[in-house]
C-alpha cells in the first residue's frame, strides 16, 4: 500500500457520491471547453492578422455584396499593391448538417494577396485553368475522403445557376492549408469567374468583400479612408477595416449571443464548483473520527491535510480530464458549425492545457476547506464524537 | 525494572468559554515497564484524559509526563505525532479502523510513516495479524469481520510498529462477555510473551482478573488499588 493508494481507496468509499461529483466536474469541463471555444472563436486571428491587409466591406452590413467594379477601382488607388475579393456562396453538400464555408475567389490574386496559404504551384496552377475547379483544406477533403479529381456537387441555396438549375458540380484539383500556427478549419474555394458567368441575373458581378494588401503598412490607415471616400457617395458605400476588425464587426452581430452564453456558462461552471465543494465537505464531516485515527496512529497535521486535498485534486483532475477528452469528441461537430460564422471554433492545445490546470486549481479550491478543517481537527475533540 | 511511564503532579482542565473543567487534579502515576495495568473508575473520572496524556494524544495543563524516557510536554505536535507512531499502540472501544481498507492495508497504515519498503511493510503487517490469529482475513475489509475479529485486527495495527507501550480505551466495551475475553486473553498474551506494557481503561471487572495491577479514580484523582 502507498499513500496514493490511501488516497484511491477512499474515492470509492461512496461510489455513487463520487461518481456524481465526478461526473459534475466532467460536465463543468466540457463547458469551460466550449467557452473557451467560442472566446477564441469570437476572438479569432487576433494576432496572426496581417497589418498590411485590409478588408473592404458593405458599410452597412459585412453581408451585403459589393459590385466587381470596386475591385478594379481599389486596385488604381495609390499604395494599393493588390486586391483580392471573395464571396459568399452557402450551399449544401449532401446534408445541410455537413456544412463548411464555400467562397468563389480569383485564383490569381487570392493565394497571392493571402501568401501564408500553403499550395504546391501546380495545384494552384491548376485551379486556375480548371474553369469548374474547386480547392478544399486539407482538413476537409480528410473530413469527407476527397480526392484531386472527384466531382463535388453542391446544391445552391442562395445562388440558382442562370439556366434555374440549383446544382453545382466541382471538380476537385487539389487541397491547400493553413499554417501551421493558424489552423484555417474547413474552408472551400471555387472560381470566382466560373460563379458569375454561371449564376442567376442578380447575383453576377459582385462580390462579398474585398481584401486588399497595402504597400506601407504605417499608410494603412490612410488607405482605407481613401477607398471609403472614393465609395462615399455611391450606391455601395464601403465600411475598410483591418481583417481582425472585419471578423470582429461580423462578430459583433453574434456578439451578444456569445456574451450571453459565456455569462451562462460561467455562472453554471461556478455553481457546479460550489456544489462540488459543497459536497466535499460534507462528505469529510462524516470522516472526521478516521481522520482522528490517522493522527492518533501519527499522521501529522500537514499529512492528513494533504490526504484530503490529495482526493479533491484527484477527483478533480479525473473530472478534468474527462471532461476534456469528452469536449474533444464533440469538436469537429462544432467546429463545422460555427467556423463560417464566427471564425476558428477550436479547442488548441492551450485550451487544454488550461483545462487541465483549471481542474487542479478548482480541486485546491473545493480542497482548501475540507483540508483545513483536517488539519486544525484535535485528536482528543474528534474522538469523543461518537 | 524502570518506570516505562512517569506522571508527576500531572493535571487537566478544559476550558469552554468562560467555564473552566477541571479533569485531572495532580495525579502521581508510574508504570513500571512490562506491566499490565487496568484503570476503573465511575464514568467522566477522567480516565481516557489521563490515557489520552500518556499517549501524547494531547498536551497537560499542568505537570509532567514522561514516556520511555521523553519528556512529552517538551514535544511539538508535529514531533508528538512522529514519537506516537514510533512509541505506542492505540486500542479503542470502536475500533476505529477504516472501512475503505482491507484488514491487511488498515494494520500497514502506521508503517507508512516508516522508512520499511513496500515488501517490508506487506511482511510485517501479515506477522502482526498473524499474532492475532486473523492470517486468512488479510483481505476482508472492517464491515466483513465481526466485532471481536475488527478489535483483533486494532491490535495488529498497535502492534505492527512494534511499540512498547499499547493504550486501550475499553477494548471490550462493546463486545460480548466471550468475545471480551479472548480480546483480554490476547492482550495479556502480548504482555506476557511479547513484553508489551499494556494500560487498559475499563469498566469491566473481569479486566482486572488479566492484569497485574488495577488503579481506581474518581473525579480526577487516582485511589489506593483494593484488591479484589
Ligand atoms: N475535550 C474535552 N472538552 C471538554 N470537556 C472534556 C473533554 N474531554 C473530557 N472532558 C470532560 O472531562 C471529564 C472526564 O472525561 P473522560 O472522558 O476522561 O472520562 P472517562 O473516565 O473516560 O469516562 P467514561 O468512563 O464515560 O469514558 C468529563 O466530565 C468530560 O466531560
Ligand atoms: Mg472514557
Amino acid at each position: 500500500m502507498s499513500t496514493f493508494s490511501l488516497i484511491w481507496a477512499n474515492l470509492f468509499r461512496n461510489p455513487t457520491r463520487t461518481s456524481l461529483t465526478v461526473l459534475s466536474v466532467v460536465v463543468a469541463f466540457m463547458l469551460f471547453m466550449l467557452l473557451r471555444a467560442i472566446a477564441a472563436a469570437f476572438a479569432g486571428g487576433v494576432d496572426l492578422a496581417g497589418v498590411d491587409r485590409l478588408v473592404v466591406s458593405g458599410k452597412y452590413s459585412a453581408i451585403d455584396s459589393l459590385p466587381i467594379s470596386h475591385v478594379r477601382q481599389i486596385q488604381a488607388i495609390e499604395g494599393v499593391d493588390l486586391a483580392t475579393h471573395q464571396h459568399w456562396f452557402g450551399g449544401i453538400y449532401q446534408d445541410p448538417r455537413k456544412f463548411f464555408p464555400k467562397h468563389p475567389v480569383p485564383p490569381e490574386t487570392y493565394f497571392e494577396v493571402f501568401d501564408e496559404l500553403i499550395i504546391e504551384p501546380d495545384v494552384l496552377a491548376r485551379f486556375a485553368a480548371t474553369r469548374v475547379g474547386a480547392l478544399a483544406t486539407v482538413s476537409l477533403a480528410e473530413r469527407f475522403g476527397w480526392k484531386p479529381g472527384d466531382i463535388i456537387p453542391i446544391l445552391g441555396d442562395i445562388w440558382v445557376k442562370e439556366d434555374g438549375s440549383r446544382l453545382w458540380e466541382f471538380e476537385l484539383v487539389g487541397t491547400y492549408a493553413y499554417p501551421p500556427e493558424r489552423s484555417g478549419g474547413d474552408e472551400f474555394l471555387l472560381q470566382y469567374e466560373y460563379f458569375t458567368e454561371s449564376v442567376i441575373d442578380h447575383g453576377k458581378d459582385a462580390v462579398g468583400w474585398i481584401t486588399v494588401r497595402v504597400s506601407d503598412t504605417d499608410r494603412a490607415n490612410e488607405i482605407a479612408g481613401t477607398i471609403d471616400k472614393l465609395f462615399e457617395n455611391s450606391a455601395d458605400a464601403t465600411r475598410t477595416a483591418t481583417e481582425d476588425q472585419f471578423r470582429r464587426q461580423f462578430a459583433a452581430q453574434l456578439g451578444d449571443m456569445g456574451f450571453i452564453t459565456t455569462m451562462i456558462l460561467t455562472a453554471v461552471f461556478f455553481t457546479i464548483v460550489l456544489l462540488t465543494a459543497n459536497t466535499m465537505t460534507q462528505a469529510l464531516r462524516e470522516r472526521i473520527p478516521e481522520l482522528a485515527v490517522l493522527k492518533t496512529l501519527g499522521f501529522t497535521d500537514s499529512a492528513v491535510s494533504l490526504l484530503v486535498l490529495g482526493e479533491a485534486l484527484m477527483l478533480c483532475l479525473i473530472g478534468g480530464v474527462v471532461g476534456v477528452i469528452l469536449a474533444l469528441f464533440l469538436e469537429p461537430g462544432l467546429n463545422a458549425q460555427a467556423v463560417a460564422f464566427i471564425g476558428n471554433f477550436e479547442m488548441t492545445p492551450l485550451t487544454i492545457t488550461s483545462a487541465i490546470g483549471l481542474s487542479v486549481l478548482v480541486g485546491l479550491i473545493v480542497g482548501a476547506v475540507p483540508a483545513v478543517t483536517a488539519k486544525r481537527l484535535t485528536i482528543v475533540d474528534a474522538l469523543r464524537q461518537r | 525494572m524502570t518506570a516505562l511511564v512517569n506522571c508527576r503532579n500531572v493535571e487537566k482542565s478544559f476550558t469552554k468559554g468562560k467555564q473552566t473543567v477541571e479533569v485531572l487534579a495532580g495525579i502521581n502515576l508510574s508504570i513500571e515497564e512490562g506491566d499490565f495495568l487496568a484503570l476503573m473508575g465511575p464514568s467522566g473520572s477522567g480516565k481516557t484524559t489521563l490515557l489520552n496524556l500518556i499517549g501524547g494524544l494531547d498536551h497537560p495543563t499542568g505537570g509532567e509526563i514522561e514516556v520511555n524516557g521523553k519528556n512529552l510536554n517538551a514535544l511539538s505536535s508535529k514531533a508528538l505525532a512522529r514519537w506516537r507512531s514510533e512509541n505506542i499502540g492505540f486500542i479503542f472501544q470502536f475500533y476505529n479502523l477504516l472501512p475503505v481498507l482491507t484488514a491487511q492495508r488498515n494494520v500497514e497504515l502506521p508503517l507508512l510513516l516508516t522508512k520499511l519498503t513496500r515488501g517490508q511493510r506487506k511482511k510485517n503487517a501479515a506477522t502482526a495479524l498473524e499474532i492475532v490469529g486473523l492470517a486468512d482475513r488479510g483481505k476482508h475489509k472492517p464491515g466483513e469481520l465481526s466485532g471481536g475479529q475488527q478489535q483483533r485486527v486494532a491490535i495488529a495495527r498497535a502492534l505492527v510498529a512494534d511499540p512498547k507501550l499499547l493504550v486501550c480505551d475499553e477494548p471490550t466495551g462493546d463486545l460480548d462477555r466471550d468475545t471480551a475475553d479472548e480480546i483480554l486473553d490476547l492482550l495479556q498474551t502480548l504482555n506476557a510473551e511479547h513484553g508489551k506494557t499494556i494500560v487498559v481503561v475499563t469498566h469491566d471487572p473481569k479486566a482486572a482478573d488479566h492484569a497485574r495491577h488495577t488503579l481506581y479514580m474518581d473525579k480526577g484523582k487516582l485511589a489506593e488499588a483494593v484488591s479484589m
